[in-house]
């Protein structure tokens, strides 16, 4: 019953290590080291790695930009709550608003080319998850997030919070179409 | 200095108790199983909530009844539990009178008071913030004081644990070093203290704000923050399940450690790496740099995870060897069919090793890979994963503890041992096919908190795929299965503490009896094979680390396919 009672040898670390655990450990090793250059090297190689370009903001400001693009870029309007579909050129900043409880605008992108995604949160935390994609970005109140994004498959997606924002949260859907 | 006080040895274990610290044990644990009790009727209420075809709750309570689902179980149940313990690594392993007692009492009643009042901030209907609580989101004032007293009272607790151990170290109980469970329980200590404090840090100023003292608390700030704590307490878990495996398999098996110095050389990694894991919940966040997060979240090139590596192969192997010291020899496994599976502390310490492993570590480290995280932030994967670590990992080998608490701790005779026997299979296999259905569920997307994946009436409703409503309707079987085993657990604990047959309390001394040193390892080895002293443990270890390395890399194939995203 060793495992309870103080070791047998005063010197137990000095005790030299068992075949078995030793060989372990090294496979351990080696397997930790794969795991940790897999994420750097992603970094290098590969085409989804989360921009971390972050601004202070504050709700009047984000809005007003947000705003501003809705006008530029606005090609009609969805739903009974007359919400715009922003279709932005290649290259462009275009913006989302995440609040209690809808997303907005609604986006229209176009495959293969590359938007510059803003994201913030005008009073709680909310969570951007597109489905049925599978991209999960937490958006914070008080910070703009900016994402370089760029559509591979066309269709009609849609953005649900994934961040519990209160009793409407599971209200909370809003569209990007890819065309 | 002399302090007046007696020591009880129980018959049955040889385990000597000091009449403070027992009573102190007993009333830890027995909150802990209250708590663990309105937990579990709690999660009647989130089950069938989520499962789509029942949809029991209305959106408002069902919010209510997950945030004080979160609160007991991950906060008093495993804490309290935690406390007893701490107190039975340091003063009943080391036959050690605990320090200073009315303290150890004071803390007690804090976490009690503060528990108490939290739970009652919630059930008022004002505070449905979830566990996170997330600023700017407010709970009303109480919610956080409550959060407070019992961070509090459980820092004093962990102090009275540190303050045992110097007791003991000064009259002498023991010789040497303190025992590997001890040490463990050391860690977990440790990593306590950091997360409390951590907790405190965050909390105060909320508190401070939901009282109009505060303007503001910045919420990128308080989510860094809140997570050394919301994770951290995850990792005294860990610390506290693993140091009980190896109890377990002492007390079952009367199985060594396979080495010291490589199962205490584990712990220490995990003093130093473990905490670096609360920039998991942040991968998705604005406003932290890649380095951080990929430094941080790998633990520092995954230095935690090569720990867990370690007492996963340290712990079934030790019980390896000792089974084929006894000539249980044959073949591989042998010493695995060989094993008590009838008894419940074992059995269910057993499931909980493999579950933690297999679910809770793979899609732990899976999911806490910066990249990857993007497919799994805040879906119900995360659920899926955690009730992997802290139910099948960390309230099964609890419980698998509890069995052998009842006569030695609380002196009295299990009721329905048959009952108890089928317990840890029941709550354990449901739990392994609920996390699995769940992480499925979280693969196709499903969100974590949400009362209505239907959407019902909203003009953008998403449709979720048939398989998504498939996973959530077994995650609901999966979960009424595995309460009905929490249920069992319920009735023959509180059974046999209440109405079981009285066993003697044994020889009650003045004194201590100093702890003895265990027998020097037999030189001469007559079994294994191939130089291995565990053969079985090592190819079970290796289909381990097959299956994560086929599990992660399939992950990165299913990120390639995402849209750019830089």
């Amino acid at each position: 019953m060793s495992a309870i009672l103080p070791p047998s040898e005063r010197l137990w670390w000095k005790h030299p290590l068992d075949r078995q655990e030793l060989v372990w450990i090294g496979i351990a090793f080696v397997w930790c080291m794969v795991m940790f250059f897999m994420m750097v090297l992603w970094h290098i190689y590969g085409k989804q790695n989360l921009a971390t370009e972050t601004y202070k903001t504050n709700p009047e400001k984000y809005s007003a930009q947000a705003q501003a693009a809705v006008d530029k870029w606005t090609v009609r309007n969805e739903t009974a709550m007359n919400i715009p579909v922003v279709a932005p050129p290649e290259g462009a900043d275009v913006y989302m608003i995440a609040r209690l409880w809808n997303w907005w605008p609604i986006l229209e992108l176009q495959k293969g080319k590359t938007y510059k995604l803003h994201l913030s949160a005008m009073d709680y935390n909310h969570g951007f998850s597109m489905q049925p994609t599978n991209i999960n970005i937490q958006v914070v109140p008080g910070y703009e997030h900016v994402i370089k994004v760029t559509p591979n498959e066309t269709g009609t997606f849609s953005v649900v919070c994934n961040e519990y924002c209160g009793i409407g949260h599971h209200e909370m859907v809003g569209r990007i179409y890819v065309k | 200095m002399t302090v007046a006080t007696t020591y009880r040895t129980c018959p049955r274990s040889g385990l000597q108790f000091e009449s403070q610290a027992e009573k102190l044990m007993i009333a830890n644990a027995v909150t802990a199983v209250v708590a663990l009790l309105v937990g579990g009727l709690l999660a009647i209420g989130v089950v069938l909530t989520r499962w789509p075809a029942v949809h029991w709750l209305e959106a408002d309570t069902f919010y209510m009844v997950l945030t004080a689902h979160g609160i007991d179980m991950l906060i008093f149940w495993m804490i309290f539990f935690e406390v007893a313990v701490l107190y039975f690594a340091a003063s009943t392993l080391l036959r050690c009178r605990i320090a200073t007692p009315k303290i150890a009492w004071a803390a007690y009643a804090l976490m009690l008071v503060g528990a108490v009042m939290n739970n009652v901030a919630v059930f008022r209907g004002d505070s449905s913030v979830m566990m996170t609580s997330y600023v700017p989101m407010m709970a009303h004032w109480s919610f956080y004081l409550g959060l407070i007293l019992f961070a509090v009272g459980a820092l004093i607790a962990c102090f009275v644990f540190f303050g045992t151990l110097v007791v003991a170290k000064r009259e002498k109980t023991y010789e040497g070093s303190v025992p590997l469970v001890t040490f463990g329980a050391i860690t977990a200590a440790i990593i306590a203290v950091f997360t409390i404090s951590s907790g405190a840090i965050i909390l105060i100023p909320t508190f401070l704000m939901s009282i109009g003292v505060v303007h503001e608390v910045n919420p990128l700030v308080y989510r860094t923050i809140w997570w050394a704590f919301g994770h951290s307490s995850q990792q005294i878990n860990v610390a506290a399940h693993i140091s009980i495996w190896y109890a377990v398999a002492a007390i079952a098996f009367g199985a060594k450690p396979m080495s010291e110095r490589v199962s205490r050389g584990a712990f220490l990694l995990y003093i130093l790496f473990l905490q670096l894991a609360s920039a998991h919940h942040l991968l998705a966040d604005p406003g932290i740099s890649t380095e951080w997060k990929v430094v941080n979240t790998s633990y520092f090139m995954y230095f935690a995870v090569l720990a867990s590596m370690i007492h996963a192969l340290s712990i079934p192997g030790a019980m390896e060897v000792a089974q084929r010291a006894k000539g249980y020899n044959k073949g591989l496994f042998e010493w695995l069919r060989k094993a008590p599976w009838s008894n419940p502390t074992f059995s269910g310490v057993f499931i909980a090793l493999v579950g933690f492993g297999f679910l809770g570590g793979i899609s732990g480290v899976m999911m806490g890979t910066e990249q990857l995280n993007l497919l799994i932030h805040n879906t119900i994967y995360v659920p899926g994963h955690f009730h992997a670590t802290v139910v099948v990992g960390t309230t099964l080998t609890f419980m698998a503890l509890t069995y052998f608490l009842i006569p030695v701790l609380f002196r009295r005779e299990m009721i329905a041992p048959g009952w108890a026997r089928l317990q840890p299979y029941l709550f354990g296999f449901s739990m392994y096919f609920f996390c699995l259905v769940m992480m499925g569920a979280g693969t196709l997307g499903v969100s974590r908190r949400h009362w209505d994946m239907a959407f019902n009436g909203n003009a953008l409703a998403y449709e979720w795929p048939g398989a998504a409503y498939l996973m959530m309707g077994l995650v609901g079987i999966a979960g009424v299965a595995a309460i009905a085993g929490g249920a069992i657990y319920i009735f023959v604990t509180v059974g046999s503490v209440f109405f079981g047959k009285k066993l003697d309390t044994g020889v009650v001394s003045p004194k201590f009896t100093p702890v003895p040193r265990a027998a020097p390892t037999l030189a001469a080895q007559t079994y294994g094979s191939a130089g291995f002293v565990a053969p079985g443990t090592f190819v079970l270890a290796s289909v381990f680390l097959v299956a994560f390395v086929l599990y992660y890399f399939v992950n990165w194939k299913y990120l390639g396919q995402l849209w750019g995203l830089s």
